[in-house]
């Protein structure tokens, strides 16, 4: 969950790019800054994914170094054909449905209000920025302690009014309810700070021009926060549908995939059969299949964006 | 710009004085991973997944060896099941593994046709004395995959039959003498002891969980059908040979006595299931000898503790009684830089263990080492002495790359069996349910052969 996409600056003003002129060694230099960064992308990114790539055509084990028996595309058709891989797939769409909105619409609300906020400022925004910094495992297991049966805060909170505490672990509703719950609090501060960067680059004259003409807070909202925030917004829906997919550690952590693997998102399902039943080849197959489905979702995003950009 | 102190040369200088430092700690994980070598921040590095009682008694018998033989031991503790397996089959395949580990018998022969053991023959265990005729022989027998031993049996842990002594008095079902259990093989006496047993409680004859414990299912129904025939799969788990008559039978009758007799609860989870036997509600108890510590020092309704025996399973359907078991067993994965010293006190470690598994029986498990099975400590402890039967009639997982100790293999099985139990599923549905599941797996490249 905690992706470290580089985003690009969210701005409302785009910068006109113009080509200058560079000298050849101006070029030189720049490679020469971009290598380390370059080696080791080709190191760590590109190259695994080429070597995943060529294992998904083979029966390979995970725990021997040989790449085994070639199988051409009978690991896709296993992959296509499991139920379980679509099950696990439905259970990261599904997480991804109950997060991103609200991680898109809260943050932005608590960036507004946050913003309009004269003194001590910088307090609201490291209070909301904090939980971000925080390991997936400690959260998991702060979580965890507070969603425990009978000895759990919750189950200590509703006991106290009489009320019986949700099953948060044993069951799938609760446990989707749970891990949700984490999740808003735990990375609510990225989109946050996206948001609160973004309001900035609103010009305050627009606000008193809108106040002299009568408008409402409620209006200036309406009218001027969000629509020249929309860049941002359509930005930050991307990046957290994107982070949501991706989800594994909260869901591995806490419930394991449980009850019954009733919450088994598709990556700890890659993780499952690629490292602990040693199919290294069929994960790896499992995982182009994944990577295929989230740059659809990418593309579908750009050509949607493109043609914004081009009515605008 | 020579002699003088430059920022750079004072960075270069620190750099150069931390990675001295680094290496000159040789053994330390850091340089290890970076070398590609086995940390040696101890002379034995051990890997185990017990946690509670068991972890205590291990604990208790590492401290021993380790007085005993002057070496130090690293003992790590892992999460149970497959996170454990996974982290032992990766560090072993990646070069790094633990001198020594744990592993489940039923898990041995994915992670011995890895490559990831040492063979027995390879080893100088036979020189200390650790040979096949002081091993339990179906445990030894586990322990070799084609004619290759790659793991030393520590114990046998069966599923067995608890029994409630007060409420077996009052129906009737001791033996002449009053000390144990009287002789309960076949379905009609089985059926007919539950009954008297249900008059006495009350409530239920016998119980044993029947949801969300998949693995405890697995077990009972295997221990059924086995009485009746072999594996449901062989030739390594690609060959599904299941008996259709025999599993019908089997689920005819395992369902019987949880709906239409009522003599097991239809709808348990081991809290209430624990709860039945603990109260007096059950008179038997359907469970693993791992679960001794559980029921031991409880306190019945009326205060006094609860007493309670254990007994193998009689023969049900089949004609001999028939154990299903697991096994713990230690090994020695391959790892390519360890010395012969090393290797040595590895060895001396396994030996050490055994030796001293008196104090793993206090989890009821049968201890695999015959010296202490058949030592005059061992005999007098109950109830461990009353059922080492079970060890000699164990019944192990069927071979194959998916199956195990809490592997997808038994979850799924049990799933199927589990709404059978509860009425939800007809027997011949059961079975072609089971069927179709073993297919599946049966049908999977095997990632290992």
């Amino acid at each position: 969950m905690t992706t470290t996409t580089a985003a690009p600056a969210p701005g409302i003003a785009r910068v006109e790019t113009t080509t200058v002129e560079t000298s050849g060694r101006d070029n030189k230099a720049g490679w020469l800054f971009s290598t380390p960064f370059l080696l080791l992308y080709a190191l760590f990114l590109i190259g695994p994914v080429v070597l995943g790539l060529i294992i998904s055509f083979f029966n390979t084990a995970t725990v021997k170094s040989d790449l085994g028996r070639f199988v051409a595309f009978e690991n896709y058709a296993d992959v296509l054909g499991s139920l379980d891989f679509w099950k696990s797939m439905w259970h990261s769409t599904l997480f991804t449905l109950l997060t991103v909105p609200f991680l898109v619409v809260l943050p932005l609300l608590a960036a507004v209000f946050a913003s309009r906020i004269s003194r001590n400022q910088w307090l609201y925004r490291i209070a909301f920025f904090a939980p971000y910094v925080v390991p997936s495992a400690s959260v998991c297991l702060i979580f965890a302690f507070m969603y425990a049966p009978e000895v759990g805060l919750f189950a200590k909170a509703f006991g106290a009014v009489g009320l019986p505490a949700p099953d948060f672990l044993g069951s799938t509703n609760g446990a989707w309810f749970a891990v949700t719950m984490l999740t808003v609090w735990w990375t609510f501060g990225f989109n946050f700070v996206l948001y609160t960067a973004a309001l900035q680059e609103i010009p305050e004259e627009t606000y008193e021009a809108a106040a002299i003409d009568g408008a409402t807070p409620w209006q200036q909202l309406r009218s001027i926060t969000v629509p020249l925030l929309r860049p941002t917004i359509s930005l930050v829906l991307m990046l957290q549908i994107l982070a949501s997919l991706k989800v594994f550690d909260q869901i591995f952590i806490l419930l394991q995939g449980g009850p019954n693997l009733s919450t088994r998102p598709v990556i700890q399902y890659i993780y499952d059969t690629g490292f602990t039943t040693y199919r290294g080849g069929y994960a790896a197959a499992a995982t182009m299949v994944y990577f295929v489905i989230l740059v659809a979702v990418s593309a579908v995003w750009m050509i949607a964006t493109r043609r914004r950009g081009a009515d605008a | 710009m020579r002699g003088t102190y430059t920022r750079r040369n004072f960075l270069a200088m620190g750099g150069g004085l931390g990675l001295a430092g680094l290496l000159s700690a040789c053994g330390s994980p850091v340089v290890t991973s970076l070398t590609g070598g086995q940390p040696s921040t101890a002379d034995v590095i051990f890997w185990h997944l017990f946690g509670g009682g068991d972890g205590e008694n291990l604990g208790t018998m590492v401290e021993n060896v380790q007085k005993a033989t002057g070496h130090s031991v690293e003992a790590t503790l892992l999460s149970w099941g497959n996170p454990y397996y996974t982290k032992l089959a990766l560090a072993a395949s990646s070069q790094r593994p633990p001198d020594v580990a744990i592993t489940h018998l039923s898990r041995l022969p994915t992670l011995a046709q890895a490559g990831l053991l040492t063979p027995y023959s390879d080893t100088g265990l036979a020189q200390l004395g650790v040979t096949q005729d002081k091993f339990t022989p179906a445990a030894w027998e586990k322990a070799t995959i084609d004619g290759q031993t790659w793991a030393m049996p520590l114990d046998t842990h069966p599923f067995v039959l608890y029994y409630n002594e007060n409420a077996a008095k009052k129906a009737g079902l001791l033996n002449e003498a009053g000390d144990n259990l009287a002789d309960l093989s076949g379905p009609d006496r089985f059926v007919e002891a539950l009954t008297e047993m249900k008059k006495v409680t009350g409530k239920y004859g016998a119980t044993m969980p029947t949801i969300t414990d998949p693995s405890t299912v697995w077990r009972w129904f295997y221990t059924v059908y086995s009485g009746l025939t072999g594996p449901v799969v062989s030739d390594s788990g690609t060959r599904v040979t299941v008996d259709d008559d025999a599993m019908n039978e089997t689920f005819a009758f395992v369902q019987k006595l949880t709906t239409e007799l009522g003599l097991m609860p239809a709808s348990a989870t081991p809290t209430l299931a624990q709860q039945h036997f603990s109260n007096g509600d059950a008179g038997f108890l359907l469970d693993g000898v791992w679960n001794l510590p559980l029921y031991t020092g409880v306190k019945t309704a009326d205060g006094s503790e609860l007493k309670f025996n254990m007994v193998p399973i009689p023969a049900l359907l089949g004609s001999d009684p028939v154990a299903y078991a697991d096994s713990h067993a230690l090994v020695i994965p391959k790892a390519g830089g360890r010395s012969a010293e090393r290797a040595g006190y590895a060895e001396q470690f396994i030996q050490g263990l055994l030796d001293d598994s008196t104090i793993w029986t206090g989890g009821g498990h049968v201890p695999a080492w015959l010296p202490v099975q058949e030592s005059a400590e061992f005999k007098q402890l109950s109830p461990q002495k009353n059922y080492v039967d079970a060890a000699f009639n164990a019944v192990y997982d069927p071979v194959g790359w998916y199956t195990g100790a809490g592997s997808d293999f038994q979850n799924q099985m049990g799933g199927v069996i589990s709404t059978v139990l509860t009425g939800a599923t007809k027997p011949e549905s059961g079975t072609a349910q089971i069927k179709t599941a073993l297919r599946n797996f049966a049908s999977t490249n095997a990632p290992v052969s």
